[in-house]
């Protein structure tokens, strides 16, 4: 009971303070709105083969702009010293890290939301017929980079070139999960119902998000005091 | 009871030995002058002291219990170089979030004492980045102390705090030493130290040059623990 409120209290932190500065958010919902509009000026979204490959585009959209969320994550606690108030306080290491995950998740959540219509306008695309299955995927998808990224974010946090550290150490290690999600989005945006060998991408986006996330909570400790 | 136990403690960075078998133990109720020149490793011990670094090899044990216990954190405060409060979040809220992270009963009430004591109830509701730097140092205190710390690691907690904010720290740390609480704090500032502490520990390039009880030539003559343990050592 005492994790989940001392999780909680970190989860309502971050977003409080983001929501404050909008430094991440803003940033982040920039950065995808160009890239999603530079995209669709390289593609004719009337073609067939932009619907082909419409997946792979938003969910690289969704990984250039998560990870400018995911960055601040932990950097914004340099400010003041406050890491270091936290990790001296009794909260586990656990509760500290998916608190932190849970309001990154929230937010690139948040950011999807907004992208995801914008990306139906300029792509002519009707993103709404599967629309549960849609969500599913970008719930498993989403959570996937967000563990992946929130670890990381607190391994680079102290390097001078975090900015830079954090997206060459996370996207090989995100690979899976952005390759199942883009498999799995095409189809859907396409209209197609997840049945068949689809349901094996499912599988995969699932194992990969308990994999990391138990290896994120087990790990978290050494990775913020060393 | 022991409040704090080290117990051979080095630390490494690289091929560096910034700490180099540091062993000593600190009775409940015994305020530490952590001394030593800039590069003795005072802050590196404060840091293992207070959880934020693993040493290499050796130990800490905080009230008897392992220090990798998290149950031992809830009765260690901390002031280290940084104030260690949000600027994007109000004084009211800083002091109640890091009430709830401590698992106090009532947040609000803590939060609410400590802004009075602290004199900033009237600012309560106003961002941390709104303040002067005397205020920021005060809520900064008052984090430390919200929890009713037992033992207190202060990292050079004089130096660029204002007048206001050295007569609120020093009365603070003198109600909780004759509370039983526990001292330890690294410090340039002999005099002051000197004043407050009962025992000195002396750090020269990462050893232990001296520990022991403050004596009355300490106090007379801030110099003297320099000249007879410092140089040499």
């Amino acid at each position: 009971m005492r994790f989940l409120r001392q999780m909680f209290t970190i989860v309502a932190k971050d977003l409080r303070s983001e929501l404050r500065t909008k430094e991440a958010v803003n940033a982040s919902l920039s950065f995808a709105l160009v890239i999603l509009l530079l995209f669709s000026f390289a593609f004719d979204p009337t073609s067939d083969m932009t619907r082909e490959i419409s997946g792979g585009l938003l969910w690289l959209v969704f990984a250039f702009a998560g990870v400018l969320v995911l960055n601040r994550s932990f950097a914004r606690e340099l400010n003041n010293d406050c890491l270091d108030a936290l990790i001296s306080s009794p909260v586990p290491g656990p509760a500290l890290f998916l608190g932190k995950a849970i309001a990154n998740y929230i937010l690139l959540l948040g950011i999807e939301c907004v992208c995801l219509p914008i990306f139906g306008i300029f792509y002519n695309i009707h993103w709404t017929g599967q629309l549960a299955w849609l969500a599913l995927v970008m719930l498993l998808g989403t959570w996937g980079m967000t563990v992946v990224g929130t670890v990381f974010s607190a391994l680079t946090v102290n390097m001078r070139l975090r900015e830079l550290m954090l997206p060459m150490l996370v996207y090989p290690i995100m690979i899976p999960c952005l390759m199942a999600s883009m498999q799995l989005t095409t189809p859907l945006l396409a209209d197609q119902p997840i049945t068949g060998d689809l349901l094996a991408w499912v599988r995969m986006l699932i194992g990969f998000d308990i994999i990391f996330t138990a290896l994120a909570v087990t790990l978290i400790d050494t990775v913020l005091v060393g | 009871m022991k409040a704090l136990a080290v117990e051979s403690v080095w630390k490494y960075y690289g091929d560096y030995p910034a700490l180099r078998d540091i062993a000593f133990d600190v009775e409940a109720g015994q305020c530490v002058a952590l001394l030593g020149r800039n590069g003795a490793g005072k802050t590196t011990l404060l840091r293992i002291l207070g959880g934020l670094s693993r040493p290499t090899r050796g130990g800490v044990r905080l009230f008897e219990k392992e220090h990798s216990d998290r149950s031992s954190r809830a009765l260690t405060g901390i002031i280290g170089h940084g104030i260690a409060v949000y600027d994007e979040l109000s004084a009211y809220e800083n002091l109640k979030l890091f009430a709830e992270l401590y698992a106090l009963d009532n947040p609000h009430q803590a939060a609410m004492e400590w802004l009075e004591r602290t004199a900033l109830d009237r600012v309560k509701d106003s961002l941390v980045r709104e303040f002067s730097r005397g205020m920021r140092q005060r809520l900064a205190v008052a984090r430390a102390f919200l929890h009713q710390p037992k033992l207190l690691l202060l990292d050079e907690p004089f130096t660029s705090l204002d007048d206001r904010a050295i007569a609120l720290l020093q009365g603070l740390l003198r109600d909780s030493l004759q509370a039983g609480g526990t001292v330890i704090m690294s410090t340039h500032q002999l005099r002051e130290a000197m004043e407050l502490a009962s025992h000195v520990v002396l750090l020269n390039r990462g050893r232990m040059a001296h520990c022991g009880e403050r004596t009355p030539e300490m106090l007379a003559d801030t110099g003297w623990l320099y000249r007879n343990y410092g140089e040499a050592g």
